[in-house]
């Protein structure tokens, strides 16, 4: 995120996309992680979960934006943790009037968006100090960026666990599913594994086109 | 070597930390709050977002109830063919009556499925039981003049894909629940035998259940749902089960 | 749920353990896991506050479902959260100030603890009476303890290991973390079912 030297503020822009990659709340920040394990299972219930996180992202940091003047420090994260409560209640009884299949697999974890060390974060690091149009974008765009990396393990994790993505299964009846996949040791592994490409790619391009300061860091 | 990485993995939740923190211990208040303002920011705080809760819950009202009303009906549909109407009663020591906004202490719920003629097809109720990951939730169907299970449907669960939910696929398993017997003892007061889940191939009496091989702790939720649900729920039914076929 | 109270306790320590097979306490458990003499006492800290937190969710039920207020559930008990891990925190700071210094900011930040918040919310979701929810919070507690502590003592090992370079960091930690994982996976069915 590097701005140019003399302007202050980022740009809406700037505000939206720096959640989406750079600063990705999964594999850059790593916050949010109960949600992220539990809920990857399949690609349908990641995106889902996703959308829900950001939805009560964008709205809390709207309001706390909104409110930041009248918000005393002292009782500032507590103010913060019930308006997130708030809007985790309205997604809570929102998901249950559009399809209770839905609520019933994403099951206690959309109440526990409230305990998202993600949302507080960034109502905390950012809410608090921007504009309201500014933290709704940046929000957004941190919520989708979590989407993003939720689909990344979900949809992993549903197409060598199960054979399928989105429910469609796509290898056939013969697939033998890698089960373990889908299960709980089945988050941590994709997850790691994931970081690790990551840094793969982030070691080989500073092998490329690096100084030797960088390539010594990386080994330490 | 670790170090660094430690501290590069903790960084955004060390953030947060060192914010909650700073405001436990209030560190550099320039002016630090009067109770008074503190509590006015967290009524007006509390005031809105109650309002908002509170409009949330009563716009979605009528479409959870619905999504529920729709959910039922199917679950009840599958298990009692024939079926187009549900009603929900409940079962106490004093008698049958339909169910309403509250449950009276020590009632039982359970549903009445009847035809498009009005007359009832069948009886059918919930059971729950720990499996392997969390609860199975199960809707089975029960014949009065029989005294047998006629049927059984998983509603919700949450077992390993591909083992635990077997008890729903398994064809071999749902014949169990074709004609499990439920009879009640002579005193009316409790099954006669209760229902059992064996290990597969060795299902001899019409009150065992024939557990599917490699999937027992499934099996055995599935078992012990019903078994809670029918002691406690066929007592109390059982000798009312003719005010049901009044109503029209 | 008629589940005895010797099966939830076992289910929730091992089985069922909060950390390793519910993902609950994903933050500090990656967050704090780099050394025991950290993560053995802030899963203590932890233990307590799960216990409060469930005493006072089991209490506030006894006032919120007769009165048909279920929406108010979350909000409820997520300030009593805050306000029991304030209280913690005052008690701790008094009775043992090195001990206050040792955990630092983590201490605030069992608030955002999914592993505390979960509890309330699972026992809620079972319909678990009196007894069956303290078990439940003990359970929680402990077995949050003892998967912080496993992990902070393979990493302390780790530490003297060749690792290579792509898999240092959060990688690793994930990767030990989902094998502890597997191996609790061995305790299934014990203190299920009849």
């Amino acid at each position: 995120m590097s701005n140019p030297p003399g302007m202050k503020a980022p740009t809406n822009w700037e505000e939206f996309i720096e959640g989406l990659w750079k600063r990705n709340p999964i594999f850059v920040m790593v916050l949010g992680m109960c949600p992220t394990m539990a809920i990857t299972t399949t690609a349908i219930n990641s995106i889902s979960m996703g959308l829900a996180t950001t939805f009560v992202l964008a709205a809390s940091c709207w309001m706390v934006s909104l409110l930041r003047a009248h918000i005393p420090k002292e009782v500032r994260i507590a103010s913060y943790i019930v308006i997130i409560a708030t809007f985790v209640t309205v997604v809570d009884y929102a998901i249950q009037a559009i399809s209770l299949d839905l609520y019933e697999a994403l099951g206690a974890y959309i109440k526990l968006i409230v305990a998202n060390c993600l949302v507080l974060g960034r109502a905390e690091a950012h809410a608090a100090r921007f504009k309201p149009v500014a933290s709704a974008l940046n929000a957004t765009g941190m919520g989708l960026g979590f989407t993003l990396g939720l689909f990344m393990i979900g949809g992993v994790r549903e197409l060598i666990g199960m054979g399928s993505l989105f429910g469609i299964s796509l290898f056939g009846a013969n697939y033998q599913p890698w089960v373990v996949m889908i299960l709980p040791p089945g988050g941590f592994f994709v997850m790691g594994l994931w970081l690790m490409v990551f840094a793969l790619v982030r070691v080989r391009k500073d092998k490329a086109g690096a100084t030797p300061g960088s390539a010594q860091t990386q080994a330490a | 070597m670790s170090e660094r990485q430690s501290s590069d993995q903790h960084t955004a939740y060390h953030d947060i930390g060192v914010a909650e923190a700073q405001d436990q211990q209030g560190t550099e208040p320039t002016t630090a709050s009067s109770s008074a303002v503190m509590m006015r920011a967290l009524g007006l705080i509390a005031t809105i977002c109650g309002l908002i809760i509170v409009s949330s819950y009563e716009l979605t009202l009528d479409a959870v109830a619905n999504n529920k009303k729709i959910s039922t009906e199917r679950a009840v549909f599958k298990v009692i063919p024939g079926a187009s109407e549900v009603r929900e009663f409940v079962a106490t020591t004093g008698g049958i009556q339909p169910a309403g906004p509250t449950v009276p202490e020590g009632a039982v719920k359970f549903f009445g499925a009847y035809d498009k003629a009005g007359n009832l097809k069948g009886i059918a109720a919930e059971g729950v039981a720990k499996g392997y990951a969390d609860e199975v939730r199960i809707l089975y169907a029960y014949d009065p003049a029989r005294q047998v299970i006629t049927g059984m449907s998983v509603v919700t669960q949450h077992e390993t894909p591909g083992i635990g939910d077997k008890v729903i696929t398994d064809k071999d398993f749902n014949k169990n629940f074709e004609a499990l017997d439920v009879k009640l003892a002579d005193d009316m007061k409790a099954i006669a035998n209760a229902i059992k889940v064996v290990k597969h191939g060795t299902k001899q009496r019409p009150w065992e259940i024939d557990a599917i091989a490699g999937t027992t702790v499934t099996s055995k939720a599935v078992g012990k749902g019903i078994r809670d649900s029918t002691e406690k729920l066929l007592p109390k039914l059982l000798p009312n089960v003719a005010k049901l076929k009044e109503t029209k | 749920m008629h589940e005895s109270l010797g099966q939830i306790l076992i289910t929730t320590i091992l089985s069922g353990n909060f950390v390793l097979a519910m993902f609950l306490g994903m933050c500090p458990f990656m967050g704090v896991t780099h050394s025991v003499k950290v993560a053995f006492p802030l899963g203590l800290a932890t233990t307590f506050v799960i216990w409060m937190a469930s005493l006072s969710a089991y209490l506030l039920n006894l006032v919120l479902i007769p009165f048909h207020m279920e929406y108010l559930q979350l909000i409820c008990y997520i300030t009593v959260i805050a306000a029991a891990v304030q209280l913690v925190e005052m008690f701790v700071k008094k009775q043992s100030p090195e001990l206050f210094r040792a955990l630092g900011i983590y201490l605030p930040l069992i608030t955002t603890n999914c592993a505390v918040l979960g509890v309330a919310l699972f026992q809620t979701a079972r319909e678990y009476d009196f007894w069956q929810s303290m078990v439940f919070a003990l359970g929680g507690g402990v077995g949050f303890t003892l998967a912080l502590t496993l992990l902070a003592s393979v990493r302390e090992r780790v530490r003297f290991s060749k690792v290579p370079n792509a898999m240092m960091g959060t990688a690793l930690t994930l990767m030990l973390a989902g094998v502890l994982s597997l191996a609790f996976m061995g305790f299934a069915g014990l203190g299920g079912g009849e």
